[in-house]
């Protein structure tokens, strides 16, 4: 496998960690560095071993699920038996604990595709596992539900849309199919409510199934992925650098997150380093793009209250935030401002001083609104106790981001994963907002610290700004075969990037779990603590995408 | 209560005048790409989503643009382009049909641009809006329907009901169900998971309606294009009345689109060229 940077000598800490591992595995264990130099990939000589060596991860080394890639590297045989490979890639939960990651790494056989699930024992692996069984046709064994996740009704049986054989660009036809199994409650009394995927609002589109008595919801049953767009097949055998477009699209409002999280991982690949200006440029773009949501966000959970003033507040100053990103980076939505090797567009004087003077009106905006919210005992009441998500529950399904912090997990990738402006040799002091409530009311506050620090983070970043360089130029063809790995603090929540060239330097392999991938589950267990008519409120304080969770 | 009243009051009036005044975008604002006919215009490739092509034509290369295609990265007006072609700053772009998007120029040595296809907009307006105008009487509610989009072109639609552009003072607003419709703004390229869903939606619209594609997925497939899991844009799947360019459309940019459906305005007429 590839790795970058050179290789490193175990440190301590590492030998207890692998020692621990071949303690509980059968099979061999084969430990080297990688993607990054402070990153550990281990693989798993048998699969069977893969179970006990995630649990010793989680229980015996504090760590969370980050995210799982498999991969169809037939194209590009390494001497290992089988050309399925899966990565099931971990992070460590402390705050501020080291920034590194740990892949567990195995073969599957391609005549017998089978995994060990893990689901039952880490909750988090439920949507990934169900998603490799549906693009690549490889089965985790043992996981409690066998429906699909990615693809829907009418998708031919045994047609595996990320398996190298597969041609991605042409369609494939509908078959017929029976209607799809939603889990719901059964007894005297209880209703179904089905809502969506088109909703009565200008949003996206995604199926819930209510199970309720009366008012009270007794489960919910979400099905996502109606905007699969098979963006991660599109961008394969691309250039790098062309398929850079196509990660800053999968998402509109993570636009900025995403291509940075791309550019990071390809610059691992490419052994470059953006220079400090677009490092800090970077830095004042994420914190702008977590801003204009943050502050957006606020007045549509006001919405969910009927709390108007609030939602015409917050959509007016998200509004000149978005204007302001327009002048910044020619988009609304911040796209154009980062590319491969730093940043495209640089700083004006003039326009810092026209950012400073709009921060300082959103920050007075923000603390009014606040002020308005928290004085309003008939919002207060909406939003306390409603749609609780539990802090066990929150670490259980590797929730990130707002969502998590809200319930009081210290996770925050500026700080844990540094990156952009979080990457420089000084790195700013981050103040890593939480609250331990983990329900509406937690969620709005804790965005509402989010903001405000955004404003100053961004006031630090401009100040420190000094001539220099914008980009450095990234070479085609890019090394082949090698791995990059970046993880971005997204306004949702951690973003993983998953990124790997083929032997040509071209892109084999790209995925991203975003935020709100390993969020959707919370999002139904705590509606499962509200009623019907608080849905869309509980719904809104979480605040996740569906694109980006599709692809 | 008094509070919010008065910060309402100091707030004042935020709405925007357009369309009765012009909408002029920021310095940066990536608009309409202008190509520079004569010039070392940049090979297809350089474009992401396939928006440029090239032909030749009488030993002369001819670069063409498909602005329902393009996602106004500037990458083709990057060096060492720069000098060929220059991201203008137009941003009223709606067309009726797909061939109204396309641009072409003569590349490298003739100083001339090619002949524009004839035709006559206001003729195309016309014919395509009386019916509409007169059954929907210049005010038009949509239903949003996303068929996959990556939710910028939501958001801007969304953004159209914020105090800034509060479209409802032009008579267009957006309801809840397809049944209390006019019409539809899609969103993004009709993926095969919605496939069924938006079919079913627009069915639901009654006769006369009207299919507004706004954003680059909507209007041709954009950076998704076709595949496996993408139809490719809308008119694959239903005919569309109105295509709004962008990547996302600015709000300004859709509430043009809908008065060019509407017959309020007209649209685009010749792309610009250099």
């Amino acid at each position: 496998m590839g790795s970058c940077g050179a290789p490193r000598r175990s440190s301590l800490a590492d030998s207890a960690l692998i020692d621990a591992l071949r303690a509980r595995a059968l099979g061999a264990v084969h430990a080297q560095s990688g993607p990054r130099p402070p990153d550990l990939t281990l693989r798993l000589a048998r699969t069977g071993d893969l179970p006990a060596a995630a649990a010793e991860l989680i229980a015996g080394h504090s760590m969370a699920l980050a995210t799982v890639v498999a991969t169809d590297e037939t194209a590009t045989p390494d001497g290992d038996p089988g050309d399925l490979k899966v990565r099931y890639i971990f992070e460590p939960i402390a705050a501020g604990a080291q920034d590194r990651f740990v892949t567990l790494l195995i073969s599957v056989d391609a005549a017998r595709p089978e995994v060990p699930s893990l689901t039952t024992a880490i909750p988090a692996a439920n949507w990934h596992e169900r998603e490799m069984r549906d693009l690549f046709g490889i089965v985790p064994a043992g996981h409690p539900d066998p429906r699909t996740l990615v693809v829907h009704d009418g998708w031919p049986r045994g047609v595996f849309a990320l398996r190298k054989d597969f041609d991605g660009s042409r369609r494939v036809p509908v078959e017929p199919a029976e209607e799809f199994p939603h889990l719901v409650a059964e007894g005297e009394g209880v209703f179904e409510i089905p809502v969506g995927p088109i909703h009565a609002g200008i949003i996206e589109p995604g199926h819930f199934r209510f199970s309720s008595v009366g008012e009270t919801v007794l489960h919910l049953d979400a099905r996502l992925f109606y905007t699969h767009r098979g963006l991660e097949k599109r961008m394969e055998g691309l250039s790098p650098l062309d398929a850079f477009y196509v990660a800053e699209r999968i998402c509109g409002v993570c636009s900025f997150a995403h291509g940075l999280g791309y550019c990071e991982a390809l610059e691992q690949i490419a052994g470059v380093d953006a220079p400090p200006r677009a490092r800090l440029i970077r830095g004042i773009a994420l914190e702008l793009e977590r801003l204009y949501n943050h502050v957006g966000d606020i007045g549509n959970i006001c919405a969910g209250a009927s709390f108007h003033y609030g939602t015409a507040t917050g959509a007016r100053m998200k509004e000149r935030l978005q204007q302001m990103n327009e002048r910044l980076a020619g988009n609304r939505f911040l796209r154009g401002l980062v590319v491969p090797g730093g940043a495209r567009l640089d700083l004006s004087q003039e326009l810092l001083g026209e950012l400073t003077a709009t921060l300082k009106d959103t920050l007075a905006g923000l603390d009014s609104l606040m002020g308005r919210i928290e004085a309003n005992p008939s919002v207060v009441d909406r939003f306390d106790d409603t749609g609780v998500l539990r802090h066990q529950a929150a670490v259980d399904l590797a929730v990130t981001g707002v969502a998590a912090r809200a319930s009081g997990v210290d996770r925050d990738a500026r700080r844990d994963h540094p990156h952009a402006a979080f990457a420089l040799p000084q790195p700013p002091q981050l103040h890593v907002a939480t609250a331990s409530d983990g329900d509406v009311m937690a969620r709005v506050k804790v965005r509402a610290l989010e903001a405000r620090e955004s404003i100053r983070l961004v006031g630090e970043f401009v100040r420190r700004l000094e001539p220099g360089p914008l980009r450095v130029a990234l070479a085609e063809p890019l090394p082949g075969g090698r791995i990059g790995l970046s993880a971005i603090e997204s306004a949702r929540g951690e973003a993983v990037h998953w990124l790997r060239t083929d032997a040509h330097g071209r892109v084999e392999r790209y995925h991203l779990r975003s935020p709100s991938y390993h969020n959707w589950p919370a999002v139904a267990l705590a509606a499962e603590t509200a009623i019907v008519p608080d849905f869309p409120l509980v719904n809104k304080s979480f605040e996740l995408c569906y694109s980006c969770t599709d692809r | 209560m008094l509070r919010i009243l008065l910060n309402a009051l100091r707030t004042g009036v935020v709405t925007t005048r357009y369309p009765a005044e012009p909408s002029v975008p920021p310095e940066r604002f990536r608009g309409a790409p202008v190509l520079r006919p004569g010039s070392a215009l940049p090979p297809p490739a350089v474009c992401p989503t396939g928006a440029l092509s090239e032909r030749l034509e009488a030993g002369g290369r001819r670069v063409g643009l498909d602005l329902a295609r393009c996602v106004f990265c500037g990458r083709c007006a990057e060096d060492p382009w720069a000098g060929a072609i220059a991201m203008g700053r137009d941003f009223e772009l709606a067309a009726r049909t797909r061939s109204d998007l396309r641009i072409e120029v003569v590349a490298d040595d003739a100083a001339i641009p090619t002949a524009q296809p004839a035709r006559d907009p206001d003729a195309e307006a016309a014919r395509a809006s009386s019916e509409i105008r007169r059954v929907l009487g210049r005010s038009l509610h949509l239903r949003h329907l996303d068929a996959g989009s990556c939710n910028a072109c939501d958001w801007e639609l969304a953004a159209l009901l914020n105090p800034v552009y509060d479209v409802r003072r032009l008579g267009i607003d957006f309801v809840a169900s397809p049944r209390h419709a006019d019409g539809v703004a899609v969103t993004g390229p009709v993926t095969r998971n919605l496939e069924t869903a938006v079919r079913r939606t627009v069915e639901a619209i009654p006769d006369p309606r009207i299919v507004i594609a706004v954003g680059a997925c909507a209007a041709s497939g954009g950076i998704v294009g076709e595949g496996y899991a993408s139809a490719g844009g809308v008119d694959k799947v239903l005919p569309v009345d109105v295509y709004i360019p962008g990547c996302p459309p600015r709000p300004e940019a859709v509430i043009f689109g809908i008065l060019v459906a509407l017959g309020r305005l007209d649209a685009r007429r010749l792309p610009p060229t250099g």
